[in-house]
């Protein structure tokens, strides 16, 4: 199923904020239409990695290339073809949900019939349909995280970029959320997530485990399990961490 | 107590780490002084002026040169024609134009009269006025000198004594009103800033479920600002007496306890506004409009209350730093005591233990 | 362009969601142009004056009745000695006081030539000058009128310089012609380095702004979405401020208004891209305040909005070269109470759009996408 062609290749990425090392050089490969996990504690240098991919923070040295288009010299091209979602919540609370829309819609020049169609079925499927004149801050924690992320890919972008999208939200909702992840993929999105809960990194078709700015392994969740032999991530993670 | 330490430490590194609020601590006070002491004054000096001379005779010139040397004025035009009058004053060239009639010394000489015509600017009215009088006084002072040799003038002669600022000095006036300023800034606003900062961002919360007592919590808050605004205080204090040369005639001692007075007082008046304020957007808009503009303009510090419209001179009585200021320049320039100020004094207490009781009000009933 | 209508779009919403927008757009014209053109006055209303009467003759009771009369003067009078009139210095009762000699009577009437005492409370220089002035005037118009006739023909002896002075603009030497357009200066300089500047620091804090630097927006799209709200807020309260001084103050409007408020949008741009400066260098609210606040005070205190410029050293006064509010208080000025015209103040003009596109270039400059 993964045809294993990059869309993004990273070579010997760092990143130091004067004598801390957040990224302390990093390799890797995300293939097109694959869930890329990157799992580790808090401060392991995920979020860091994140900004740079998505061009909000510049690296130290190495060499990278997001969606076919250089990280130094091409940011600006990156951006149209990339969809990103922080920690923090970040939609306007003080518009609608359908304002919120239509703002980042036209932001990433969507067509007007184009937006519509597509604010429509997002809508509709996340049951939203009856709260689209609601402002986003009077909206539950979950619905809002949904509501991101939808916003985020609303463009059709090549990749999306979480990071730890499901923080503090209830399990039925990280479930749900998850299925909206999948179904991204299915329409040919390259999913790039960071999370600290081990049973998601299991959602992901490569993980890639960081500890204190470093990459300690990469590889699929089974063959991940097989070669620490354990039963979960969970204990992968433990196990490797220590 | 040592709980209580340890919070005051960290209330002060909050303060000394970031250097946009030092600059506001001391930057601020430090550039009112330079400014008040040496930069701002209502006197009027080097005046554009522009001189028509039809006569050019020996003393229209003289007269010319007196005006120039004097160093009021400038002489920085001689249009030709009328025509170009309101062209100088439209530009801002000139804000006096002297203009002298033809033949002024025969005139004077022989008919002891000449006759000089000025015309205003008077768009600024108070530098018009100014500038005329000073011109009128040159002038007269050129006729005396040309010509009349000391001339006893009968009539009544008034003999005024200047008290308490014999040099008119600027300083006087603003030093101990700039005192005021810089504490309602410090104290009351960069309080209430701070407090509803920590209401924002939910720390106050996890302070008030700490071991803390909620008095330690507002003293610990406080504490940092009052310490710097009785610094700030004794510094304008020390400047002012070495560079600006303004006495402290009264009581030191009553000077300082009315500082203090006035620091508690503005102290729980940012109490007052974080317990009001939800954001620091609405904290600093209260600060800014409520406070900080009355106490610079309501206040007698730059302009007398008594020159106010009754209205506003109705509202100055509200504001604390009119009866502070007033405190301020009664002990240190006329020397006076308690006698003196004992009634300024009685409606700053009055008005803290107000701000105090509203706010603990305030604050019992958020916390039900 | 249509990115530019998107962001516009979004912040326009998001200003008038705001609940405290429009009383900050509607009374803080209203407060300031009314509490502040009326507070910021020079001029004297009215001056209590202490008078001590050690003759009780009739000259002396005729020159208290002359001097109460005039409505300038509040004259406290019963007074036993100076001592007491100088208690009254001291605590802040009078302004001034006027003590008049025992033997006031009796020189008049046979030297012709007295000499009475004022005391005046000088910590205030100006305002003592001015009320020691109007004293020796009403004085002086009293000893005119009471030895007038032997004086006359003495003085056609003397040689005199006549002046007569006019006054241009303002013949009534109106000080509230010459505050309100100044005000309305501050009015939308506050406006817009607080609102405008305030608006970019919240995104940060809020954290809405990553999600704008990772969409392809261009920068100048991005601080030109943020300035051009304000622009148009910024120019509605002047007109509306305008309003206010004309119907409160019935202020002059000389100049051409077409020509005030495009030279307001130059400075707009100016004081908002400044504003958006320094929010890009600040990353709370509460420290873009304290940085726009402090150049506030030190740029308003020197402008020439209180003191005259000309007055100021040397070196202040080369200073305010790079000082708008310089620029702007003096345009204000000049259109609305002299009628300048585009010629007039073209170096004004000059300067300020300089500063104006170097500000707004600067802005985009130091606003990053990326960190």
């Amino acid at each position: 199923m993964i045809n294993k062609e990059p869309v993004i290749t990273v070579k010997n990425m760092v990143k130091r904020f004067g004598t801390f090392v957040a990224n302390d050089n990093l390799n890797f490969e995300v293939y097109k239409g694959e869930i890329f996990g990157f799992i580790g504690a808090n401060g392991a240098g995920k979020t860091t990695a994140i900004r740079i991919l998505c061009g909000l923070s510049t690296p130290t040295s190495g060499e990278m290339n997001v969606a076919g288009y250089d990280i130094y010299h091409q940011t600006e091209k990156i951006k149209k073809n990339i969809g990103y979602m922080s920690q923090k919540f970040s939609l306007y609370e003080d518009l609608t949900v359908a304002e919120n829309i239509r703002f980042f819609g036209g932001v990433y020049g969507m067509k007007i019939t184009e937006r519509k169609a597509r604010t429509e079925e997002m809508l509709e499927r996340l049951d939203l349909m009856a709260f689209k004149n609601r402002k986003i801050g009077d909206l539950p924690l979950g619905w809002k995280q949904k509501l991101a992320f939808s916003i985020a890919i609303l463009h059709n972008p090549k990749i999306v970029f979480l990071d730890e999208p499901t923080g503090g939200v209830d399990p039925i909702t990280r479930r749900q959320f998850w299925n909206l992840i999948y179904e991204a993929v299915q329409k040919g999105i390259t999913v790039f997530v960071t999370t600290h809960y081990m049973d998601e990194a299991e959602y992901c078709d490569r993980v890639s485990i960081m500890s204190e700015g470093q990459i300690v392994a990469l590889d699929t969740p089974e063959n991940l399990k097989k070669q620490y032999n354990a039963i979960n991530m969970d204990e992968v993670f433990l196990k490797i961490a220590r | 107590m040592k709980r209580f330490l340890a919070f005051l430490r960290k209330e002060f590194l909050h303060i000394f780490r970031d250097p946009r609020t030092l600059v506001i601590l001391f930057g601020i006070p430090i550039a009112q002084l330079l400014l008040f002491g040496f930069v701002l004054t209502n006197e009027v000096r080097n005046v554009k002026i522009a001189v028509v001379d039809h006569s050019r005779d020996y003393l229209s010139i003289r007269l010319t040169q007196q005006l120039v040397s004097s160093g009021f004025f400038q002489v920085a035009a001689t249009p030709s024609s009328e025509s170009e009058y309101e062209g100088l004053f439209r530009s801002g060239k000139v804000k006096e134009i002297v203009i002298f009639e033809p033949n002024f010394a025969r005139h004077l000489v022989n008919e002891n009269k000449a006759d000089i015509q000025l015309i205003e600017d008077a768009s600024e009215p108070n530098t018009a006025q100014l500038v005329v009088n000073y011109t009128t006084a040159i002038t007269n002072n050129f006729v005396k000198t040309e010509f009349i040799k000391e001339q006893k003038q009968p009539g009544i002669n008034i003999k005024a004594r200047m008290l308490f600022n014999e040099n008119m000095l600027d300083s006087y006036n603003f030093i101990p009103g700039l005192i005021a300023v810089i504490l309602m800034l410090i104290s009351a606003m960069m309080t209430a800033i701070t407090i509803t900062r920590e209401k924002e961002s939910g720390t106050m919360e996890i302070l008030l479920a700490s071991p803390l007592k909620p008095i330690q919590i507002i003293l610990g808050k406080v504490t940092p600002y009052m310490i710097l605004s009785i610094i700030n205080a004794l510094v304008v204090l020390l400047i002012g007496y070495f560079v600006f040369n303004v006495p402290i005639i009264g009581s030191l001692a009553l000077l300082l306890a009315e500082i203090l007075l006035f620091i508690f007082l503005a102290l729980s008046l940012g109490i007052l506004i974080s317990t009001f304020a939800t954001n620091q957007v609405t904290a600093l808009a209260i600060s800014g409009f409520v406070l900080m503009l009355p106490s610079i303009l309501l206040s007698g510090f730059i302009f007398p209350v008594k020159n106010m419209p009754a209205p506003l001179e109705f509202i100055s009585n509200f504001i604390p730093p009119r009866w502070f200021i007033e405190i301020n320049r009664t002990v240190m320039l006329k020397g006076g005591g308690l006698a003196e100020v004992w009634p300024n004094t009685l409606i700053l207490l009055g008005m803290s233990a107000l701000f105090i009781i509203i706010s603990i009000r305030k604050f019992k009933i958020r916390l039900q | 362009m249509r990115t530019l209508f998107y962001l516009l779009q979004k912040e326009f919403t998001q200003i008038f969601r705001n609940k405290s927008m429009l009383p900050i757009i509607f009374v803080m014209p209203l407060v300031q142009m009314l509490i502040l053109v009326f507070a910021a006055t020079n001029e004297l209303k009215q001056v209590d004056l202490a008078i001590v009467d050690n003759d009780h003759s009739a000259s002396s009771r005729n020159m208290i009745h002359e001097i109460s009369g005039n409505p300038f003067f509040k004259v406290i009078t019963g007074l036993n000695n100076s001592q007491e009139a100088e208690d009254l210095l001291m605590r802040n009762k009078v302004n001034l006081a006027l003590v008049i000699p025992k033997e006031f009577d009796k020189e008049l009437t046979t030297v012709k030539k007295t000499e009475v005492q004022v005391l005046v409370d000088a910590i205030n220089g100006n305002a003592a000058q001015l009320s020691l002035a109007y004293l020796s005037n009403v004085i002086g118009a009293y000893s005119q009128k009471v030895l007038i006739k032997p004086i006359k023909p003495e003085f056609r002896q003397t040689k005199a310089i006549e002046i007569k002075s006019t006054y241009w603009f303002n013949a009534e030497l109106n000080y509230k012609f010459y505050m309100a357009p100044g005000i309305l200066v501050v009015l939308i300089t506050v406006v817009g380095m607080l609102l405008g500047g305030m608006n970019l620091v919240r995104e940060k804090e809020l954290g809405t702004i990553e999600q704008i630097n990772v969409t392809p927006i261009k920068k100048w799209q991005f601080i030109a979405g943020k300035l051009l709200p304000f622009l148009f807020i910024g120019l509605f309260d002047l007109a509306f401020g305008l309003l206010v001084a004309k119907l409160a103050f019935n202020i002059p409007i000389q100049g051409s208004l077409v020509l005030l408020f495009s030279l307001a949008a130059v400075y707009l741009i100016l004081v908002l891209s400044w504003g958006l400066f320094i929010s890009t260098i600040s990353d709370t609210q509460q420290q873009a305040t304290f940085v726009s606040f402090f150049s506030l005070i030190v740029f308003i205190l020197m402008s020439g909005l209180f003191t005259p410029v000309e007055s100021m050293p040397q070196w202040a006064q080369n200073l305010d070269y790079i000082n708008p509010l310089f620029y702007f208080v003096k345009i204000m000025r000049s259109v609305l109470i002299k009628g300048s015209n585009f010629i007039d103040i073209l170096n004004e003009f000059v300067a300020l759009s300089a500063f104006a596109i170097s500000m707004f270039s600067l802005a985009i400059f130091r606003y990053r996408k990326t960190s």
